[in-house]
């Protein structure tokens, strides 16, 4: 049984159906990457698994209860995170604050007054907060506002703000989509260093070949809303099925 | 001090200051003077200047943390005077009773009012405010008359219970005997300063307020009031439902509102249903976009701004603008008037229009934004550029 347990989950819109039969096993401490051309349905695979949509048929069961029909927050609360195709972040909010709220979300659940309490006198978040903007190299970024930050740095406090919430599963959504080269590689280094010395688990959605193969010990094929395939990189990287559905289509 | 930095402690010793002076500051010119028409120290103007303030700090905490505009905030300063002057018909003229009950009920009215509302956002959340508002208007003013005296407002009348009035009793709104309206004159030379009960019975409630609200600001309570402001789908996703945050905004707000009210009350012993209507609504909207939504400081000022402009101006009228055009010929003399007419007086609303699209166009910040910009002019320091600054990325193609 792997942390997540995706089964026979099917989405419709419309006419279009974007999803049709989906199995998926995530298994725990694992990276498993999502991939699959564009308008596959791997966002929405990801949306039905945090509460934005809610799938037609199938369950979705995390470490044995199911996920349907709970509002994003409390899947949130139940240890999954997610980093968003294009990074949502606290745009009016210094760097700081922007993982200051996911501290207290941790600490407090989803709502809490403290009304006369004092953020700067909240030590102990604070010190966590930059323990963790140190791990992501931004902690002399701490008081800049963090809407004129570049897009890389927006994605790095995106995951920074997932982070620290010692979250168990952690899903991405591209998050090296329009990243310099260097940028990227630092995200996959960041990204190892996650799984392995934090242990949290990871489905990845990716279209750069680069980062999958760098990070994912299985990698399940999406192609027009279903799986092609589920198998190990190296079987992936000659599968004939996916060449012709995927790879061949953006080569 | 009382757990605020330097900073905001300073900023609550400035509010503190101005407060305590106001009526000093507010009467720069001697009485007899023909500029003694600017001055705004007599009590009833102080008195409004206040409990604006309190009105547009507490709407502040709505709209300036959380972006939420509501345009139903007078409902809740009509409870707070319905309430206080029911205290004063059922127990005694001692404003010590009205004044909790205005706040306790107000809060659940907006408790009430805000659960709905807060259904919707954007738009649709202002005009579900504004539809509760001028319900609250239509029942005070017509269906609930028995409550609310209708259209003659509701008042004390001789053979009210007032069960605690004792017989040495003061016949007027007071605190334990302070009477409310009573002020004490110092004459200095040709200038001359009242310093009303009533005045800064409320300026120490101001004072309370603002510190509430700077706490209210710096607290992780305030953050995530902001947050919800900046960015729904992030909170959502974080773990935090973003209702209740701004629940709990809108119900503090409508307990600033209806304590506003309550002081309007207990300065002056009436409560009509005209002061739920939506321009009331507007005034405090106007008063905090003016000063600066989202600041402290910011819609206290805003409140005495247009406060005050509103007594100057409505002042001037014909007979003031002919003095002053005299010196003129004739024809240009009645000019000048006719031209000047329509913004002073009655028409001063028409003044206080073209102000607000001044500040919205040039200072979308406000007076805060307007005293920022000239300090940094004065100070001339150089703008530090952020070294690592780097252009946006071009956006993904799969997007
Ligand atoms: N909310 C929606 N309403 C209607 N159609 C939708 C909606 N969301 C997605 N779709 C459609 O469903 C299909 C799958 O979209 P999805 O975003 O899941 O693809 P994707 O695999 O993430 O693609 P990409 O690689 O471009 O991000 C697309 O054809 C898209 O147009
Ligand atoms: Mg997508």
């Amino acid at each position: 049984m792997g942390i997540l347990e995706v089964k026979g989950v099917g989405k419709r819109f419309g006419g279009l159906q974007a999803l049709g039969d989906v199995n998926l096993s995530v298994e725990e401490n694992s990276v498993h990457a999502i991939i699959g051309p564009n308008g596959a349905g791997k966002s929405t695979l990801l949306n039905c698994l945090v509460g934005k949509l809610i799938p037609d048929t199938g369950s979705v069961m995390f470490e044995g209860q199911s996920v349907l029909g709970r509002k994003p927050h409390e899947i949130n609360q139940m240890g999954i995170s997610r980093v968003f195709q294009t990074p949502e972040i606290f745009g009016d909010l210094s760097v700081l604050e922007n993982v200051l709220i996911p501290c207290f979300a941790k600490r407090d659940g989803s709502f809490r007054m403290h009304a006369f309490e004092s953020v700067s006198r909240e030590g102990e978040m604070v010190d966590k907060a930059m323990a963790m903007l140190e791990d992501v190299n931004m902690a002399d970024k701490k008081d800049m506002n963090s809407a004129s930050m570049s897009r890389g740095d927006k994605r790095r406090l995106e995951m920074a703000m997932c982070l620290v919430q010692e979250p168990k599963l952690l899903l991405l959504d591209e998050p090296t989509a329009g990243m310099a080269r260097a940028d990227t590689n630092n995200t996959i280094d960041l990204l190892k260093e996650i799984n392995e010395k934090r242990a949290i688990t990871m489905a990845i959605i990716e279209h750069d070949m680069h980062v999958v193969f760098s990070l994912a010990e299985r990698i399940t094929v999406l192609a027009q809303g279903t799986p092609l395939v589920e198998d190990t990189p190296e079987n992936i990287k000659g599968h004939p099925k996916v060449r012709e559905a995927y790879l061949g289509e953006s080569a | 001090m009382l757990g605020l930095n330097k900073k905001d402690t300073s900023l609550l010793l400035i509010v503190a200051g101005l407060a305590l002076f106001a009526p000093f500051l507010l009467n720069p010119f001697p009485a007899d003077s023909g500029l003694a028409q600017f001055n705004a120290g007599y009590p009833d103007l102080m008195q409004r200047f206040v409990i604006f303030g309190i009105f547009a700090i507490g709407f502040n905490i709505l709209f300036g943390l959380t972006g939420y505009l509501s345009f139903g905030h007078a409902a809740f300063l009509g409870v707070g005077s319905y309430c206080v002057v029911w205290m004063y018909k059922l127990v005694d003229y001692n404003v010590i009773w009205g004044l909790p009950l205005a706040i306790v009920v107000s809060a659940l009215f907006s408790l009430l009012i805000g659960f709905v509302s807060l259904r919707r956002s954007g738009i649709y959340f202002s005009i579900l405010t504004l539809a509760f508002a001028q319900m609250s208007f239509n029942l005070a003013y017509s269906v609930l008359t028995p409550i609310t005296n209708g259209e003659t407002g509701l008042q004390v009348y001789s053979n009210d219970p007032q069960v605690l009035l004792g017989a040495t009793e003061p016949n007027a709104p007071h605190l334990f005997g302070i009477v409310m309206n009573q002020s004490k004159t110092l004459s200095m030379g040709a200038w001359e300063f009242t310093f009303n009960n009533g005045y800064y019975f409320c300026a120490v409630i101001l004072m309370v307020v603002f510190y509430l609200a700077i706490r209210i600001f710096r607290s992780p309570f305030g953050m995530m009031l902001r947050a919800v402001k900046t960015n729904q789908t992030r909170m959502n996703y974080t773990g935090l439902s973003p209702r209740p945050y701004t629940l709990a905004a809108f119900v503090i707000s409508g307990m600033y509102a209806g304590l506003a009210g309550g002081l309007m009350a207990a300065m002056d012993p009436l409560a009509g249903a005209e002061r739920m209507q939506w321009t009331a609504s507007g005034e405090v909207v106007l008063m905090t976009i003016l000063g600066g939504a989202g600041t402290l400081l910011g819609p206290v000022l805003g409140a005495g701004f247009i406060k005050y402009f509103e007594n100057i101006f409505s002042k001037i009228n014909d007979g003031v603008l002919h003095s002053w055009f005299s010196f003129l010929p004739d024809g240009m003399e009645n000019l000048l008037v006719g031209i000047v007419h329509p913004f002073v007086g009655k028409g001063w609303h028409l003044t206080l229009g073209l102000l607000f699209m001044a500040v919205v166009i040039f200072l979308p910040g406000g007076l805060m934004e307007g005293g920022e910009r000239l300090k940094k002019r004065f100070s001339k320091t150089p703008e530090v550029k952020d070294p690592e600054h780097r252009p946006e990325d071009k956006p993904h193609v799969a997007e």
